[in-house]
C-alpha cells in the first residue's frame, strides 16, 4: 500500500469525523451542563435539510448554514423547554425530537421540492467547496511532507477547519472562563450554582443553545459539504455515535477529537473494501463493514476501555429542595 | 437610640400546594448576636430561612435588613444584602477544588485566572482571622465533612456576608468538631457578624445562643433569652405538651450470643476500604449501640449485615455462618435467617415512596407464603395484615391505600418498624431510628425498641445522635474511620469520652 | 395529598396532550397547503369507514399493541427500550426460520411455534443490551439504538444471502408453506355471500395481542415478579435493600420487553406478508414508545393508544394516496404525541393541578 492510499483514507477520516466531532462537542456542552441530549441526531437531520433547502434556494452555502443553525436551534429550544422549564424526561424529549426531525424534514421537503423527500442537487456556491491552503500546490512535489500537506491538511471545506478550531475553543471556554466554570458546576451540582446566586435555568439554556449551534453546523456540513443534497435520514445514526464518542472521551474536548477521529477512521475504512482486502488479506463482507461503527459503539459503551463517570447531575431536572 | 435589628421579618407566610409551611411569622434578630431557631422536623424552620435566602418567594410578608425594607427575590439579592447561608446538605461541587467552589458565582471577570488568584489571597487572610484553615487546592470529595463545612462558611465570608445562617450544622460533626465550629461562630460574633443557628438539638441552643425562637407547625410560638429558659421548657414549647426526655428502661437480661462478627472488612465500589477488621457480638436481650459520625463505616456495616453489600470475614447468626459474597448474600436470605433491618434512610431504602402503604408492608417479605395465592400475590391478605399493623403501631392516617410519601416522617418510620418488628426477628438491625421524626413518634419508637429487647431479641443500633445511643444502649461501641475504637458501658462513660473516641482518639492517647 | 383526582391523571392529561399534538399536526398540514378538515375526513373514511379500513386499522393496532406493551414493561423497571424496532426485526427472523424449516401440520400449531420463535428471538436481541446495562452500566438507550442498526444490517445480510431463494432477485425469503398461514379476519368473519374485511391484513394475531394485554396486566400488578419489577423501577436502592437483584430484574424485564416486541412478527410476517421482507417492521417499534407513553404504561391504555395509532397509520396511508401529505406525517404526529405526553407532561399537568386545587379550596370554603 502506498502513501497516497493511506493519505486518502486519512483524508476521508477527517471528512467523516467532522460531523461527529461537531455533534460530539455539541453534546459535550449540553451534558456538561447536566442536560442529556439523545436528540443530537434529530437536530443534525433538521439542520441538514434546512441548510440544503435554503442553500439551493438562495444559492449560498453560508446562508444555508445559517438556516441549518436556525433549524437546530428551534429543536434545541424545544428540548430546553421540555427538560429545563418543564422538568420533563430528557431522554423522552430527545427521542421525540429525533422523530420530529425525521418526519418534518420529509414532509416539508416533499411539499417544497416534490422530489420524494429530498432536496435538489447543490452546485457552485450553494455548496461548501474545498479550500486550498497557501502553497499547497507549490509544495505538492516535496517528498512525504508535500503530499501530506496537500492531500490531508489542505483541501477541506471551511467547516472542517471550523470544527477543528472548536476543539481548543471548547477547552478554553470550559476550563479558563467564568462561564465554563459555572457550566461545569451546573452539570455537577446545580444546587451549588443556585445558592451562589446564579440562574440554573439561564446557564442550562445557554448550554442547550450552544449545543444547537454546533449541531446546526454539523447538519449543514452533511448536506452542503460532505454530500451535495439532503436525503431522507441522512444523519444515519451519527448523533448516537457522537454520544458514544463523548462517553469514550469522558466528556473532555481533546479526547472528543481523538475518539471522533477513531470513528471517522472506521467509517472511512469501511468505504474502501479494496484497502481492507490488502490489509487483512481477504474480502470482508460489506454489511459487516457498515455495522462496524455501531458495533464499536456498543463495545465502547460496554466499558471495555475504562469506566466513564458522567456529570453527576446529568439527566436530572433541577428542583429546589425544601 | 436603639440599634435596628439586623434582620426583621414581618408576617411571613408560605404554602406549598395544600401544605402551609409558614404562617404569619415575625421575628427580630439583633446584630452581633447568635440567634437560635429551634423546632421539630417540618416545623418550617428551613422554609423560613430559605425565604430569607431568596430560595423561595414568600406568599406574604416583609423583610427588613438593618432597618431597610429589602426585597429578596433570589439568592443573588440575599448575597447582595449581606446574607450567607450554610445549608444542611452542603451545596458544593464535589469534583471542584476548594478555591473553585469559593469563587463560583463571585468571580471578578469573565476570565478565571485573576479571580482565582485574588480568592487565594483572600482565603489566606480569612483563614488567619477566623481559624478557618483549609487547603485551597484540595478537591472537595477528598476532604472530610468538617472541612467541607468550613468551605461553606468561607464561601459566605468571601461574599462579605454580615449575617450567617447555619442550618443543622452539627449533624455531621464529631462533638469536638462541633465545639470548634462554635468557637468559630463566637469569633465571627465578636467581629460583629450576626448568626442564625437552626437546630433541633436543645443542648446546642443552650450552649451557643444568646436568644432563641421556637417554631411549631409553621408558627413562631415564642422568642426568649437563652439564659432565661431551660431544655425542658424549650422542648415543651416545641411539642406543645409535656414530654419526657428520658427513656424508661429496666436492666438488660442478657442471654446467648445471637450475632457474632469477626474480622469484617468492607471495600466499596470505588475501592475505598470502609470497614476495617471489625469484630463484635450482640447477645439476646441487649441493645448494642454503635456511635460515630456518619461516614465512618457504620452504613456499610449495616449494609453487609442486611445483605446488600459484600464483605469479607466471618459473621455468624445463632452460631451459623452467613454468606457474605455468594448467592445467599442478599436481603431475602438475611430475612430468612431471622434478621430484620430498619435501614438508615427510609426514603431511599426502607420504603418505595410511590407504593401504597400496604405494598410497603410486604416489601422485602413479599416471598412470604401467606402473601401468595397460587401464581399471584394475595393482595387482600397483605391489605388485611397492613390494617392490623397500622393499628398496633398507631400509624396515622390508618389508610393502607395511601402512598408512603403521603405520610409524615414519623409515620413512615412506624410503617417500616411495624413491618420489621412484627416479623419477630432474632436480630434487629436499626439505623438512625429517629432521624427526621417528631418528638411524639421518637418516644413511641424508643419504647418499641426497648420492648423488643425485653422480649429477648438482639438489637444492633446505629445512630449519629449520641444522646440516643446513651439513652438506649446496654453497651456502646464507637466507630471511627472504619475501625472499632472500643466499647463502653453507658453508665461508665459520658459524651465527652465518646466524643473523643468518635474523633479517633483513645483514652490513652487523649490523656 | 394528591392535588388531582385519579381520573384527571389517567384520562384528562393524555386527552389534552393529544389535542395539543393534533392541533400542531393540523397546523403543519395547513402550512403545506392542505386542509386539515378534509384530511381528517379522509382518514376517518379510509380507516373506519369500511370493514376493509377497519381490517387495516386493527392490523396496525396489533403491531402497536405488541410494541407498546414491550416499551411499557421496560418502563416499569425504568428501562427505556428504544430497541423495539430491532427486536421486532429479529423476531421476524425467528418466525421466518420456524415457518420455513419446520413442517407444521396445522396453522394453530404454527402460530404457537411462531409466537415462541418470535418471542425467543426478540428476547435474545434485547438480552445483550440488557446484560451490558446490568453488568457494565452501558446506557441502554444508546445500545438498543445501535442494536436496531445492527439488526437491520443482519437482516439485510441474510435476505440477500442465505435466506433468499435461488434465482430470486428480491431481498426476501420465499413464501411460507400454506400450513403456516394464519386465518385473516376475512376468513373468520365472512358468512356465506357477505365477505367482511375483504383483502385486509388483520388476522388472528389481534386476539393474541389482546391476550398479551391481559397477561402483561396480570404480570405487572398481580404477580411477585411484577411487584419486584415495579419496586426496582421506583427505587433501585430500596430494591437492593429488599433483596431484589437489579441484574435479574433488568434482564428479565428487558427480555419480556424484547419478547413482546418480537411477537409482533406473528402479525406482520406470519399473518400478513407470509414471508420475511426487508424493513418489515416499518417503524412500529418506535411507535410503541408513543403508544406506551400515551397509554401511561398500562395495558388498557396501551390497547386504546394502539387503536388510535392504528387509525392514524391507516388514515395516513390513505392521505398519502389521495393528497400531497406524505406518509411521514405520521412520524410527525408520533413525535408530537411523545413530546406532549412524555416530555412536556408538566406543561399540561401543572396548570391543571392548579385548577383542581382552586376548585378544592372553593368547595371547602362553600362547605
Amino acid at each position: 500500500m502506498d502513501l497516497l492510499t493511506v493519505l486518502q483514507v486519512l483524508d476521508s477520516t477527517v471528512r467523516l469525523a467532522t460531523p461527529l466531532l461537531l455533534a460530539c462537542l455539541a453534546g459535550l456542552f449540553s451534558e456538561r451542563a447536566g442536560i442529556f441530549d439523545i436528540g443530537l441526531e434529530g437536530k443534525m437531520l433538521a439542520a441538514a435539510f434546512l441548510s440544503a433547502a435554503v442553500a439551493y434556494t438562495s444559492g449560498s452555502a453560508w446562508v444555508g448554514l445559517g438556516a441549518g443553525i436556525f433549524a437546530s436551534l428551534l429543536l434545541s429550544g424545544i428540548h430546553g423547554l421540555a427538560s429545563i422549564t418543564f422538568r420533563g424526561n430528557q431522554l423522552i424529549s430527545g427521542v421525540a425530537i429525533n422523530f420530529l426531525a425525521a418526519g418534518m424534514t420529509v414532509v416539508v421537503a416533499q411539499s417544497w421540492f416534490g422530489q420524494g423527500g429530498r432536496t435538489p442537487q447543490l452546485s457552485g456556491a450553494a455548496r461548501f467547496e474545498p479550500i486550498t491552503l497557501p502553497f499547497a500546490e507549490a509544495l505538492r512535489e516535496v517528498p512525504v511532507l508535500g503530499p501530506i500537506y496537500y492531500e490531508l491538511i489542505s483541501g477541506h471545506t471551511a467547516l472542517v477547519y471550523i470544527a477543528l478550531l472548536f476543539v481548543p475553543l471548547t477547552w478554553w471556554i470550559l476550563f479558563r472562563t467564568r462561564f465554563g466554570l459555572r457550566l461545569r458546576a451546573v452539570g455537577e451540582n446545580p444546587a451549588a450554582v443556585d445558592t451562589a446566586g446564579i440562574s440554573v435555568v439561564w446557564l442550562r439554556y445557554m448550554a442547550v443553545l450552544i449545543c444547537g449551534v454546533l449541531c446546526g453546523i454539523a447538519g449543514a456540513y452533511l448536506a452542503t459539504a460532505l454530500q451535495a443534497s439532503f436525503v431522507k435520514d441522512m444523519s444515519a445514526g451519527r448523533g448516537f455515535i457522537a454520544l458514544a464518542a463523548l462517553i469514550f472521551a469522558k466528556w473532555r474536548p481533546w479526547q472528543a477529537l481523538y475518539s471522533c477521529l477513531l470513528f471517522g477512521f472506521l467509517q472511512a475504512f469501511a468505504l474502501r473494501p479494496d484497502v481492507i482486502q490488502t490489509v487483512v488479506g481477504f474480502k470482508v463482507n460489506g454489511q459487516l463493514l457498515d455495522v462496524l461503527p455501531y458495533i464499536l459503539t456498543v463495545i465502547i459503551l460496554a466499558g471495555f476501555v475504562g469506566k466513564a463517570v458522567p456529570p453527576r447531575a446529568g439527566g436530572e431536572p433541577y428542583v429546589k429542595e425544601r | 437610640m436603639t440599634t435596628a435589628p439586623a434582620i426583621e421579618l414581618k408576617g411571613i407566610s408560605k404554602s406549598f400546594g395544600p401544605v402551609q409551611a409558614n404562617k404569619d411569622i415575625s421575628i427580630r434578630v439583633m446584630p452581633g448576636t447568635i440567634h437560635g431557631i429551634i423546632g421539630e422536623n417540618g416545623a418550617g424552620k428551613s422554609t423560613l430561612m430559605s425565604i430569607l435566602y431568596g430560595f423561595y418567594k414568600a406568599d406574604a410578608g416583609e423583610i427588613f435588613i438593618s432597618g431597610q425594607k429589602t426585597a429578596i427575590p433570589d439568592s443573588q439579592a440575599a448575597i447582595a444584602a449581606g446574607i450567607g447561608m450554610v445549608f444542611q446538605h452542603f451545596k458544593l461541587v464535589e469534583n471542584f477544588t476548594v478555591l473553585e467552589n469559593v469563587v463560583l458565582g463571585a468571580e471578578d471577570s469573565g476570565l478565571l485566572r485573576p479571580s482565582l488568584a485574588r480568592a487565594r489571597r483572600e482565603l489566606k487572610a480569612l483563614a488567619d482571622e477566623y481559624e478557618l484553615n483549609v487547603d485551597p487546592d484540595a478537591i472537595i470529595e477528598d476532604i472530610g465533612v468538617g472541612m467541607q463545612q468550613r468551605v461553606e462558611i468561607l464561601k459566605a465570608l468571601y461574599r462579605r456576608a454580615d449575617i450567617l445562617i447555619l442550618d443543622e450544622p452539627t449533624g455531621v460533626l464529631t462533638p469536638a468538631e462541633a465545639d470548634h465550629l462554635f468557637r468559630i461562630l463566637e469569633n465571627l460574633k465578636r467581629e460583629g457578624k450576626t448568626i442564625i443557628l437552626i437546630t433541633h438539638k436543645l443542648r446546642e441552643i443552650i450552649d451557643a445562643t444568646d436568644t432563641v425562637s421556637v417554631m411549631r407547625r409553621g408558627e413562631m410560638t415564642a422568642t426568649v433569652k437563652t439564659s432565661e429558659t431551660s431544655p425542658q421548657k424549650l422542648a415543651e414549647l416545641m411539642v406543645g405538651r409535656k414530654v419526657s426526655l428520658q427513656v424508661e428502661k429496666s436492666p438488660a437480661q442478657v442471654r446467648d450470643v445471637i450475632l457474632d462478627v469477626q474480622n469484617l472488612n468492607v471495600t466499596d465500589e470505588k475501592g475505598v476500604h470502609r470497614v476495617k477488621d471489625v469484630s463484635f457480638n450482640v447477645r439476646a436481650g441487649e441493645i448494642l449501640g454503635i456511635a460515630g459520625v456518619s461516614g465512618n463505616g457504620q452504613s456499610e456495616l449495616l449494609e453487609v449485615l442486611g445483605g446488600y453489600e459484600k464483605g469479607s470475614g466471618t459473621i455468624t447468626v445463632n452460631g451459623q455462618p452467613i454468606d457474605l459474597t455468594g448467592a445467599k448474600s442478599d436481603g431475602r436470605s438475611r430475612r430468612e435467617r431471622g434478621i430484620a433491618h430498619v435501614p438508615e434512610d427510609r426514603q431511599r431504602e426502607g420504603l418505595i415512596m410511590d407504593y401504597h402503604a400496604w405494598e410497603n408492608v410486604a416489601f422485602g417479605y413479599h416471598h412470604d407464603p401467606k402473601y401468595q395465592n397460587g401464581m399471584f400475590m394475595n393482595n387482600a391478605a397483605i391489605k388485611a395484615d397492613t390494617v392490623e399493623k397500622m393499628e398496633r403501631f398507631d400509624v396515622r392516617p390508618p389508610d393502607p391505600r395511601l402512598a408512603a410519601k403521603s405520610f409524615s416522617g414519623g409515620n413512615q418510620q412506624k410503617i417500616v418498624l411495624a413491618r420489621e418488628i412484627e416479623r419477630n426477628p432474632d436480630l434487629l438491625l436499626i439505623g438512625q431510628p429517629t432521624r427526621g421524626v417528631d418528638i411524639g413518634a421518637i418516644e413511641f419508637i424508643h419504647q418499641q425498641i426497648v420492648a423488643l429487647r425485653d422480649q429477648g431479641k438482639a438489637i444492633l443500633l446505629v445512630s449519629v445522635e449520641l444522646e440516643e445511643i446513651l439513652a438506649l444502649s446496654d453497651r456502646i461501641a464507637v466507630m471511627f474511620d472504619g475501625r472499632m475504637m472500643g466499647e463502653r458501658r453507658p453508665q461508665d462513660t459520658d459524651e465527652k469520652e465518646l466524643g473523643m473516641m468518635m474523633a479517633g482518639m483513645n483514652k490513652g492517647e487523649a490523656a | 395529598m394528591d392535588a388531582m383526582p385519579k381520573w384527571a391523571d389517567v384520562v384528562l392529561i393524555p386527552l389534552i396532550s393529544l389535542i395539543l399534538a393534533a392541533t400542531i399536526s393540523a397546523l403543519v398540514i395547513l402550512a403545506i397547503g392542505e386542509s386539515p378538515v378534509e384530511a381528517l375526513n379522509l382518514m376517518v373514511k379510509g380507516a373506519l369507514g369500511s370493514t376493509y379500513g377497519w381490517g387495516y386499522t386493527l392490523y396496525y393496532a396489533t403491531n402497536f399493541i405488541f410494541t407498546g406493551l414491550a416499551v411499557s414493561v421496560a418502563f416499569h423497571s425504568r428501562m427505556f427500550n428504544i430497541g423495539g424496532e430491532g427486536q421486532a426485526m429479529v423476531g421476524g427472523l425467528g418466525v421466518a426460520l420456524i415457518c420455513l424449516y419446520v413442517p407444521w401440520p396445522h396453522w394453530s400449531l404454527a402460530l404457537v411455534g411462531g409466537i415462541l420463535a418470535a418471542a425467543i428471538f426478540g428476547a435474545a436481541w434485547a438480552a445483550i443490551p440488557a446484560f451490558l446495562q446490568a453488568k457494565r452500566g452501558s446506557h441502554i438507550v444508546i445500545t438498543t439504538i445501535m442494536f436496531n442498526f445492527i439488526a437491520a444490517a443482519l437482516l439485510n445480510y441474510l435476505l440477500i444471502g442465505a435466506l433468499k431463494p435461488k434465482g430470486s432477485m428480491e431481498p426476501a425469503t420465499g413464501k411460507f408453506p400454506e400450513a403456516t398461514h394464519l386465518p385473516s379476519f376475512q376468513d373468520m368473519f365472512s358468512f356465506g355471500e357477505t365477505a367482511l374485511f375483504r383483502g385486509a391484513p388483520a388476522n388472528v394475531s389481534f386476539f393474541v395481542a389482546v391476550v398479551a394485554c391481559f397477561a402483561v396486566w396480570a404480570l405487572i400488578w398481580k404477580t411477585k415478579l411484577g411487584y419486584e419489577i415495579r419496586a426496582f423501577g421506583h427505587s433501585e436502592s430500596a430494591a437492593k435493600y429488599a433483596g431484589i437483584s437489579p441484574t435479574k430484574i433488568i434482564m428479565i424485564s428487558m427480555m419480556i420487553s424484547g419478547g413482546l416486541a418480537g411477537m409482533m412478527a406473528i402479525n406482520n410476517v406470519q399473518g400478513e406478508a407470509e414471508r420475511l421482507v426487508l424493513n418489515a417492521v416499518e417503524g412500529a417499534g418506535f411507535i410503541g414508545i408513543a403508544v406506551a407513553l400515551m397509554g401511561r404504561s398500562h395495558p388498557f391504555g396501551v390497547f386504546l393508544a394502539a387503536l388510535l395509532f392504528g387509525f392514524l397509520y391507516q388514515g395516513g396511508a390513505e392521505l398519502a394516496l389521495w393528497t400531497k401529505i406524505p406518509r411521514e406525517m405520521i412520524v410527525v404526529i408520533q413525535a408530537l404525541v411523545i413530546l406532549f405526553t412524555g416530555a412536556l407532561d408538566d406543561m399540561v399537568r401543572a396548570p391543571l393541578e392548579r385548577v383542581f386545587l382552586a376548585l378544592k379550596r372553593r368547595k371547602r370554603k362553600a362547605a
